[in-house]
């Protein structure tokens, strides 16, 4: 792991001014405490990753779908760590990261709201106040996980600029760390924004890949032939992929949102997709040159994606370099083979998988018979705060796969 | 006329829209009241979609230029309507600039823009550590760049930007985003402290609302000051009550005057106490 600002033409630091002194704090507290282990700084986030977060976390072999597509197939389950999704890793390494470096107020952006779910129970967990911006969209569509921020103890503040979604969240979010940098750390919720942020992301997320890696030699006895990881930011799929990247025998598709359509609609500014990796072109997004989706002109476009997690224009530079290098591939699925792998898994495993997980279920399915003998994917959260869109976007669709419907119909309602 | 001209003969007003708030046609007269009024630099705001720098006024303000169908292109043609006599400063996000044209990267941005009469770019979102290629197509068709030096920026950082800067530096009076404010940050006199020995002009922005502000600020000893939120909020509150354009650009005439007027007489008093 290296402290590089750079990964190729990718990253950088496009921040206004104001902001440029906390990220050169940020960048020589990233080398002292996390690279070089200053005051022990990595032994306690191991310590409280295991004994709050629950770590380790297994490699699962799914026995119904590894039968199905005559293969092995594991699952790295991170929808086991506490909160549900992976993004506790992240939100509790910045959290203690912050309080290391005497920061006295947490601030975060959500999406889906597991990263704003993980920052407040990080936050609490180190006794930090804590705000998280939230688009009034996303709000509306992920009502669980904002109670669960407010029960945390989170001040949760509603965006309601543009569409009301992650985009505007983080533009809302600098824009408070502009006013307030002296004293506040930003939790920034993937592999994205200015540098030092992409590369520490990716290292607090990389203990997934630095267990599985070691869980695969164990049960399968080599490593695998492909490792599957959805892709919004790109956090989990940088901390999925991080220590295979140099195992180049190993196949690494990050899995994004095809949406509706992979197709963009340039005159109203709106991609049907969050598909950055696959249909997006360079540019310069939150501090960072990477690829966003954007019309001709540089405009930032609306993306869409079933799932709110991975609705994102952007995504991270790392993930942008290793794709154009040909290390890692970019694939997507729509919003219906995500759908229907959302009700396979959970009925053929009994696991509940996030919306952006089905997404790399969804792959799989389409894909793989050229996957090779072994599979590894990563479950990078459950999908507990997905159900109301599951249910809503299951009702609107005939999927042979999904359940019985109709009492749902008959009470007339698709709340929980 | 240079940048560096425009702050030659007393204190500097710089006033800030964005072009095309809240069309196209307004905004043209807009701008060139403005220039009646007693600008001696005026910032174009070009519209990006993402403007993280800009508190709730601006933010308003690009929303209604883009929903007006301004694109770079159409601002190019918006400089090149404009009769102004007072040097024009381009203030848009790197993104815009890096896309323009079939060539990756800024120079065709810049050349267009030295074509259409433009002097300088000030780009909130890019630090002196990223602005190589911009500032090297800069000095290619003779343009000046223009840096935001905040509260925050101290030590390197700062003598990073004194070599690279060019044209005026633009002093940012107190953290946070763009947005008028009723009081004057005693952060300003610090940071103007910090670049006495500079070579460009000092302008001082974010948040001055009123001719009593520029004078303190001028008198604290800024060169110039630069004003957009408290015009921006004109254009808005015209767009708002639906007013006929013309009273709309009456009034931020007077406002002009009276900031410019309010700069003059922080200059007075500076003279008065030398």
């Amino acid at each position: 792991m290296s402290a590089d600002s750079k990964f190729g033409d990718y990253g950088g630091q496009y921040v206004p001014e104001a902001l440029m002194p906390a990220i050169e704090e940020l960048t020589d507290a990233y080398e002292r405490y996390v690279l070089d282990n200053e005051d022990g700084f990595m032994d306690e986030f191991r310590d409280r990753l295991r004994d709050f977060g629950g770590r380790p976390l297994p490699l699962q072999r799914a026995d119904q779908l590894s039968a199905r597509y005559d293969r092995e197939v594991y699952l790295k389950r991170e929808d086991l760590l506490h909160g549900g999704a992976h993004k506790l890793n992240n939100a509790l390494g910045q959290v203690l990261l912050a309080k290391y470096m005497g920061k006295e107020r947490i601030i975060a952006e959500t999406g889906a709201g597991q990263h704003g779910t993980a920052t407040a129970m990080a936050a609490a967990h180190l006794d930090m106040p804590c705000e998280i911006y939230m688009g009034k969209t996303d709000i509306a569509r992920q009502r669980p996980n904002v109670f669960r921020m407010r029960t945390n103890g989170a001040e949760v503040t509603p965006v309601t600029a543009g569409r009301g979604t992650l985009k505007e969240a983080i533009s809302e979010t600098m824009r408070d760390w502009a006013t307030t940098v002296e004293d506040t750390h930003y939790v920034i919720g993937s592999v994205v924004g200015p540098a030092p942020f992409p590369a520490m992301v990716r290292d607090f997320q990389a203990v997934i890949s630095e267990e599985a890696r070691e869980q695969i030699q164990e049960k399968a006895g080599r490593l695998p032939d492909a490792v599957l990881a959805c892709a919004g930011g790109g956090s989990n799929t940088m901390g999925t992929f991080a220590h295979f990247v140099d195992d180049e025998d190993v196949g690494l598709y990050a899995v994004e949102a095809g949406g509706s359509s992979l197709s963009v609609d340039e005159e109203s500014g709106v991609a049907p997709n969050s598909a950055s990796l696959s249909t997006g072109d360079e540019g310069v997004l939150h501090g960072a040159r990477t690829k966003i989706l954007q019309d001709a002109d540089g405009q930032i476009m609306e993306s869409h994606s079933i799932s709110a997690g991975l609705d994102y224009a952007g995504v991270g530079p790392e993930l942008a370099h290793l794709v154009d290098t040909g290390r890692v591939e970019a694939v997507n699925v729509d919003d219906d083979a995500a759908l229907e792998a959302f009700h396979r898994l959970s009925q053929d495993e009994g696991v509940i998988p996030a919306l952006e997980t089905a997404h790399a279920f969804g792959y799989l399915e389409k894909n793989y018979s050229e996957l090779g003998d072994v599979v590894v994917v990563n479950v990078s959260g459950r999908g507990d705060k997905d159900l109301e869109t599951v249910i809503e976007e299951t009702m609107e669709r005939d999927l042979s796969i999904a359940p019985d419907m109709s009492v749902f119909r008959e009470v007339g309602g698709g709340a929980l | 006329m240079s940048l560096a001209d425009a702050f030659a003969d007393g204190p500097a007003f710089v006033p800030y829209l964005a072009a095309g708030d809240p069309d196209y046609e307004s905004s043209i007269e807009y701008v060139e009241a403005l220039a009646r009024g007693g600008a001696d630099v005026i910032e174009l705001g070009l519209p990006f979609s993402e403007p993280i720098a800009e508190g709730p006024t601006i933010q308003e303000a690009v929303v209604r230029s883009l929903e007006g169908g301004m694109t770079p292109s159409r601002f190019f043609e918006f400089v090149e309507e404009l009769d102004v006599d007072v040097p024009l400063v381009c203030m848009t996000y790197y993104n815009l600039i890096y896309q323009y044209g079939d060539e990756e990267g800024p120079r065709p941005f810049v050349e267009k823009s030295a074509e259409v009469g433009i002097e300088g770019f000030v780009v909130p979102d890019l630090p002196a550590e990223e602005s190589g290629p911009l500032r090297e197509a800069c000095d290619e068709f003779g343009l000046d760049l223009v840096f935001i030096v905040a509260p925050t920026t101290k030590g390197e950082r700062l003598e990073r930007m004194r070599e690279q800067v060019s044209g005026y530096v633009y002093v940012q009076a107190r953290l946070g985003t763009t947005g008028a404010r009723d009081d004057v940050s005693d952060q300003t006199d610090e940071s103007l402290a910090r670049l006495t020995d500079w070579d460009v002009p000092k302008a001082v922005g974010f948040g001055i609302k009123t001719g009593e502000h520029a004078e303190r600020i001028v008198s604290a000893g800024a060169d110039g000051i630069i004003v957009g939120s408290a015009l921006v909020d004109i254009v808005a509150a015209g767009h708002e009550n639906d007013e006929p354009t013309g009273a709309v650009a009456d009034r931020l005439e007077a406002k002009a005057r009276e900031l410019k007027q309010g700069a003059l007489r922080g200059a007075g008093e500076e003279a008065r106490v030398e």
